[in-house]
C-alpha cells in the first residue's frame, strides 16, 4: 500500500517568492530564536552567580560576538513583526495574494526600522561593547 | 459513529489528538510575547550599561523579576511548541522523532528551571 515513490513537496522547483522566503525565515529565525533563549538563561545564570562569572561573557564584544547579537536580535524583531503578521491570518484576514504580499513588505520594513532603532538606542552590551 | 475510513483504522493515522490544543497554546504564549518581548527589548536598552551591577540592580525590583521570569517561560513554553512542529516535520525515522521530542522537552524544563532559580536568587540577594 505504501508507495515510497510519491511526489513529495515541490519546494526545489518552486520558484523563490516572498511568501514562501518569508514563510522559510520564520522557521529559520524561530529555530534560532530557540537555541537564542537557552543564551538568555546562561547570561541569567552567570548574573546569578557573581561578577567573575559574567567576565565569561567578553566573547560577545568580539566582533563574531557582536555580528551573532545582531543576527539573534533580527530574528527577535522579525519573529515578532511576522507572528503579528501570522494572527492576523489566524482571525482570517489578509490572505489575497496582493495583502499578502503588502503585510510581507510591511513585516521587512518595520523589522528593519525596530532593529535599527535597537542598536541606535543601546548603549552597551552583555560584555561590554569594544 | 465515526467518520473514518477503514484504510484510514487499520492503518493508524488520522488522529492528531492533542493538536488544537498545541495550535491554542502557540498563539496564547505568542499574544503574550509580543508584550514581555518589547518589554524586554526596551528593557535592556534602559538598563544601558549591562554590567554586573546594573543589571542586578535592575532585575533586584520585584515587577522586573517578575516580568522577566514571565518572559522566560512564556518564551520556553512558545519554543517548546515550535521545536516540537520543527522536529515532527523533519525527523522521518519514529524512533529520532521520539528521541528528539523528549531531548526538547527535557532541555526547555531545565532551561525553565535555570531561568527562574537564577532570577530568584539575584531576586532575593543570593548572589555572591
Amino acid at each position: 500500500m505504501a508507495n515510497d515513490n510519491r511526489p513529495l513537496s515541490p519546494f526545489h522547483h518552486y520558484k523563490p517568492q516572498l511568501t514562501s522566503l518569508l514563510s522559510f525565515a520564520h522557521r529559520l529565525s524561530g529555530i534560532a530564536l530557540s537555541v537564542s533563549a537557552a543564551g538568555l538563561v546562561y547570561w541569567l545564570v552567570l548574573l546569578a552567580d557573581g561578577p567573575q562569572a559574567l567576565e565569561s561573557l567578553e566573547i560577545l564584544a568580539t566582533v563574531p560576538g557582536q555580528i551573532v547579537l545582531a543576527g539573534v536580535t533580527l530574528a527577535f524583531f522579525y519573529h515578532l513583526n511576522n507572528g503579528i503578521r501570522h494572527l492576523f491570518w489566524d482571525m482570517g484576514m489578509g490572505f489575497e495574494i496582493g495583502r499578502t504580499y503588502l503585510t510581507g513588505w510591511l513585516v521587512l520594513a518595520a523589522t528593519l526600522l525596530m532593529w535599527i532603532a535597537f542598536w541606535a538606542a543601546v548603549t552597551d552590551l552583555p560584555g561590554g561593547l569594544p | 459513529m465515526s467518520l473514518r475510513t477503514p484504510l484510514g483504522k487499520v492503518m493508524g493515522l488520522g488522529s492528531a489528538k492533542g493538536g488544537t490544543g498545541h495550535w491554542w497554546m502557540q498563539r496564547v504564549t505568542a499574544i503574550a510575547l509580543i508584550v514581555l518581548g518589547l518589554w524586554f527589548m526596551i528593557s535592556l536598552v534602559a538598563i544601558g550599561d549591562l554590567g554586573y551591577h546594573s543589571t542586578i540592580a535592575w532585575l533586584a525590583r520585584p515587577l522586573n523579576a517578575v516580568l522577566l521570569s514571565s518572559f522566560v517561560l512564556t518564551m520556553l513554553y512558545h519554543s517548546k511548541l515550535g521545536v516540537q512542529i520543527v522536529i515532527e516535520d523533519y525527523v522521518g525515522s519514529p524512533a529520532w522523532k521520539v528521541a528528539g521530542l523528549l531531548l526538547s522537552v527535557f532541555v526547555h524544563l531545565l532551561l525553565a528551571m535555570a531561568g527562574v532559580i537564577a532570577i530568584l536568587r539575584i531576586g532575593a540577594g543570593g548572589g555572591s
